[in-house]
């Protein structure tokens, strides 16, 4: 607002005009009562200031109107900033179909982020403006959390499971990016910047520097390394479900439930794998709980899900 | 003030305010007590939704005999207790020190089959958190929670038994010395409403731990 | 202001503190006015211990690298300022020094239904003080007030479970005294003391008992499920060993919510005495301020989940916690309304008890207000864990119920120790509170809007500006809480001798001698007017 003292950050993606207008609203509300009250509160002391030992104020009890006025009032506003607020919030909520995807693991005291075609970032998010990007997020060990101020998105990042935010970056520049749950010593150091690029900079960015595999490849790198491969056979043949087409479809479970092959059930299922067995399927998959880092799941999940999306039904005999 | 008839403190305008505010300050402590083993029994029902086949699993390792047999024990040492509370109210002295008594070994009798029977099994197949667990399985880390739980539960359970015994030796010592009259019987009563909510703990500690998974 | 001599008191009078002396008298004592002054020398103390890490805090962060401390120092820093000022300090600090001091008198008994447990209360709060103080002494503990899970049962190295025992041994005090409080008011009532006779501060100390006998159970629970996560290594909230850190969060913020609540409902109920003896005049809406009290107690309980919007609940739960956060704003609202008008058309005068209830009126405006922001749900997701909810809370807790405290400290002192203090000074002190507390707190609402999160013990340079300001307030706000430490105690040896009722103020607790004689009253009153019956003239407006 004024130069060199801002009262609130760049308003950086699509949701962040939204939600400083709804914070203006509410300090105005805030100011406009903190006002009426401290003024009332001054004028009452200056005006009816004691002026005498024997002076005798009015028998006042209370007034039912008033009463009802300074409680519905009050209570007609909250509603206004719930809805408001809540529709906001709601609209954030889910991230658009079309978003691309990067991954997240925050650990004590780094951020490593994943973009899908290879580049790997410490501390650091590349983006393209104007497109949505979702972050699907994890966390090593204790629970961080990942805000970006100029976004307005902050999104709590735990352990043992995913969790997501999503944007759209409308301004290109250089924005924070903190940590904002408190997770140990160098908590504070847990952050760095966000880079909000041209498409044309980011593609470029993308292929230049050093030419990592993409993480459905270095996926397919494990999934031979781990021993995957053995049992999970692309033409049914193989001790384990067929893994072609599964990711983003319905599974049906040995005890009769059906679960949707998402990101978290791909995890589980490497990690926990004894706890939703595939119908028609032994408990014979050990888990790699311990020996698979949580980057290495993530690769693993976007290699799964590059054996596509459309169902196909295995050739088991 | 002990006296056997000048028993009122010196706060209370009578006998009936004494009595009314001990009683009324019992069951506030128990609804304290309540809100203490509901967290831990939400805590505990929230991980059985979670995880039903490991505490399944865990659940199957309990003996549902022992359980029943101690439920029996503490619903019947709730009646003598309620005995004890009503010899108290007619001034049976003689009556009130034996059912007191018979309420502690019924409480004891429990803690002796817990401790013998149950948690004296369990150590010896490895089934004790962070003292000796070893469980082979593919459901572990969640059997694991499931014994906590359990241990926990029942050894605040246990602990909160031990503390009435302590009580109820008090009310024998204090009952000797012809302490209570039917003017005066308060520490009986709110000390037979703190009995009956440990018994009432017990009853429900025992379906949420040993009846769950098709065992009835 | 009208102290005076009176004639025939130059003789010794017995009263509760000269009625027998020595150490023994005193901590063996069942006398809830004792009991009082033994809470304020150890609340006190414990004030200033959480102070001075205040003190480290914004000395240390008057620098974006960190003027001061290593960052595990300053972790141990805000870690240890947290707990005891919640624990040790704000929870305890109106319920067991005025609560434990006035109830009875206010409802015209002897004393509390269970002297001994008090005593008792005391002794725990003392022995949890005691663990908390020597988990600091030996190293501290850096999890944040909070203890979230995995952090502090799998990954801290710091003395937890020695400060979470002290937590939960202090837990006890907090639910017996609000035990004491409950069977007190429903069956110690003088005659003619009804409830809607009953002062608002006895109102106000029924609902805080009420969070305490609901609330502090499932804390202690939680403790002890964290510290044997971390004694056993069993996963109960940890992932890797099988368990959920999201359950320690529901359990912990089911307490730790309806104890802020805790923390400002007495803070309300001495504001409803004061504004009424400083304007001599009856309460507005004597029912709507009781049963606001009694709304905010049940209601507090119901919106734990607003302090994990972000954490991982879902959309509609999020939902849910975010309208009832918006409706226990309200009842709180309808107080503050209450109050301002009482003083209309009152006799208003402005001793330093009336200052500070002044402030308490405005700042608790702010703070709450400014509530409104974290129960809004899309507003709440860029300000959570920044600074801003940092200013919103000490608004309430310091802002508002510290004023509370410090205004009636001042408003019964001569009540309790038989004295008078200098008004001059206590004004001074006073203002300079008002201006040091602004001046530290205000600042930090707009470094959390641009995005400086919480507990950070460096920062980017661009915050530095606001920072020093906030500590610069802090530094005048010291300076104001050290004032009336000094004159306090200087009075109750050089100031003058007070009468029974030095402010003319209406209640119970007026009509016996100050000091009160250990039974309160020779004989027991019989009442038979309205509270606050102060004198009118004889036309009743509205």
């Amino acid at each position: 607002m004024w130069q060199g003292f801002p009262i609130y950050p760049d308003q950086a993606s699509t949701i962040a005009q939204g939600v400083d207008h709804l914070h203006f609203f509410l300090t105005g509300i805030t100011l406009f009562f903190t006002a009426i009250i401290f003024t009332t509160i001054f004028y009452f002391a200056v005006k009816y200031r004691r002026r005498s030992e024997d002076e005798k104020p009015p028998l006042i009890l209370g007034s039912l109107p008033l009463e009802l006025a300074w409680t519905l009032i009050p209570l007609a506003l909250t509603v206004i900033v719930f809805v408001w607020s809540s529709s906001l919030y709601f609209r954030n909520a889910r991230p658009p179909a079309a978003s691309m995807e990067i991954f997240v693991v925050g650990k004590q005291w780094m951020w490593v982020i994943q973009h899908p075609e290879g580049p790997r970032e410490i501390n650091e998010l590349h983006v393209p403006v104007g497109r949505p990007v979702k972050l699907t997020m994890t966390s090593q060990d204790v629970i961080h959390d990942f805000y970006i101020p100029a976004f307005r998105v902050k999104r709590d990042v735990l352990p043992g499971r995913y969790s997501s935010i999503w944007f759209q970056a409308t301004k290109t520049g250089q924005y924070h990016l903190f940590c904002a749950q408190y997770c140990g010593a160098m908590h504070a150091a847990m952050g760095g910047w966000v880079y909000v690029m041209t498409p044309a900079d980011y593609e470029q960015w993308l292929s230049g520097g050093a030419k990592g595999e993409s993480m459905a490849a270095a996926g397919n790198r494990l999934f031979g390394q781990y021993g995957c491969v053995s049992c999970h056979i692309a033409d049914g043949t193989g001790r384990g479900p067929v893994l072609q087409g599964v990711f983003g479809h319905p599974v049906k479970l040995q005890d009769g439930r059906t679960v949707v092959a998402d990101e978290a059930y791909v995890r589980e299922s490497i990690l926990n794998p004894g706890a939703k067995i595939v119908a028609g399927y032994s408990p014979i998959m050990p888990t790699f709980q311990g020996q698979i880092s949580e980057e290495q799941v993530l690769q693993l999940i976007a290699y799964i899900k590059s054996l596509g999306t459309e169902e196909r039904k295995p050739a088991k005999p | 003030m002990s006296e056997r008839t000048l028993a009122l403190a010196h706060q209370f305008e009578d006998l009936g305010q004494q009595h009314e505010a001990g009683s009324l300050g019992m069951w506030v402590f128990l609804v304290t007590e309540i809100m203490f083993f509901g967290g831990l029994f939400a805590a505990y029902t929230i991980y059985r939704a979670l995880y039903l086949q490991a505490f399944e699993v865990g659940s199957h390792h309990l003996d549902v005999r022992f359980g029943a047999l101690n439920t029996a024990v503490l619903i019947t040492s709730s009646l003598t207790m309620a005995l004890a509370v009503h010899a108290a109210q007619t001034g049976n002295r003689r009556q009130l020190i034996t059912c007191l008594i018979l309420t502690m070994l019924l409480g004891a009798l429990f803690i002796a089959i817990k401790l013998i029977f149950e948690w004296g099994y369990d150590y010896r197949e490895h089934l004790v958190p962070g003292i000796n667990f070893v469980f082979e399985g593919k459901v572990t880390p969640h059997v694991e929670l499931f014994f906590l739980f359990y241990f926990f539960m029942t050894g605040m359970h246990a602990l909160h038994m031990l503390i009435g015994l302590g009580i109820m030796t008090y009310l024998v010592l204090q009952a000797r010395r012809g302490r209570f009259t039917p003017e005066y019987y308060s520490p009986v009563e709110v000390s037979g409403l703190y009995w009956h909510f440990v018994d009432i703990v017990w009853i429900f500690l025992f379906p949420l731990l040993y009846l769950i998974g098709g065992r009835y | 202001m009208s102290h005076s001599q009176v004639q025939g008191e130059t003789s010794p009078r017995v009263h509760y503190l000269n009625t027998s002396y020595g150490i023994k008298s005193w901590l063996l004592t069942t006398d809830h006015k004792r009991i009082a002054l033994l809470y304020l020398a150890s609340i006190t103390l414990m004030f200033f211990v959480g102070g001075f890490f205040a003190v480290l805090i914004r000395l240390h962060l008057i620098e974006p690298q960190g003027a001061l401390l290593e960052p595990e120092t300053y972790n141990k820093m805000f870690t240890m300022h947290g707990i005891i000022m919640i624990f040790f300090f704000l929870i305890p600090s109106i319920p067991a020094v005025l609560g434990n001091f006035l109830v009875p008198l206010m409802i015209g008994a002897r004393d509390l239904a269970f002297p001994r447990i008090n005593l008792l209360s005391w002794y725990i709060y003392v022995v949890g003080s005691v663990f908390t103080l020597v988990a600091i002494v030996t190293g501290g503990v850096d999890t944040g007030w909070t203890f979230y899970a995995p952090y502090s049962s799998v990954y801290s190295s710091t003395h937890v479970i020695v400060t979470a025992l002290g937590v939960f041994i202090t837990g006890f005090s907090s639910i017996l005294t609000g035990l004491n409080f409950v069977v007190t008011i429903h069956k110690m009532r003088a005659p003619g003391m009804t409830w809607f006779r009953l002062p608002l501060f006895v109102w106000a100390m029924y609902a805080t008992s009420m969070i305490q006998i609901l609330g502090t159970p499932v804390l202690a629970i939680t403790i002890v499920l964290l510290g044997l996560e971390r004694l056993l290594h069993v996963g109960i909230f940890t992932p890797a060993l099988g368990g959920d850190p999201l359950l320690f969060q529901h359990m912990f913020w089911f307490y730790s919510h309806p104890a802020v609540y805790i923390m400002i409902l007495p803070g309300m109920g001495v504001e409803s005495e004061l504004v009424t003896c400083f304007s001599k005049k009856r309460i507005f809406g004597y029912g709507f301020v009781a049963f606001s009290s009694v709304a905010i107690a049940v209601l507090s309980f119901l919106v734990w989940g607003h302090h994990m919007f972000v954490s991982g609940q879902s959309v509609y739960a999020g939902l849910i916690f975010s309208v009832l956060s918006f409706l226990v704003a309200i009842p709180s609202a309808i107080k503050v309304f209450n109050w301002t008008a009482t003083m209309y058309k009152g006799s208003i005068s402005y001793q330093a008890p009336m200052l500070y209830a002044m402030g308490f009126i405005g700042l608790f405006t702010m703070g709450g207000l400014t509530g409104l922001f974290l129960a809004s749900l899309a507003t709440d997701v860029h300000l959570n864990s920044t600074y801003f909810i940092v200013a919103h809370f000490h608004y309430i807790m310091v802002g508002s119920a510290v004023m509370a405290y410090l205004g009636g400290i001042h408003f019964w002192w001569p009540k309790m120790t038989g004295r008078l203090y200098p008004d001059g000074w206590a004004r001074f002190a006073a203002l300079i509170i008002f201006v040091g507390f602004n001046l530290t707190f205000f600042p930090q609402f707009l470094l959390g809007y641009l995005g400086m999160p919480r507990r950070y013990a460096f920062y980017p340079p661009e915050f530095q500006v606001l920072n020093v300001m906030s500590s610069a307030g802090a530094s005048i706000l010291a300076v104001g809480y050290a004032i009336p430490l000094v004159y306090l105690i200087w009075s109750m040896r050089y100031g003058p001798i007070a009468d029974s009722n030095p402010w003319g103020a209406k209640g119970l607790e007026w009509e016996t001698p100050s000091p009160p004689p250990t039974e309160n009253f020779e004989v027991t009153p019989v009442v038979t007017e309205e509270a606050y019956n102060y004198p009118t003239q004889e036309v009743a407006v509205v």
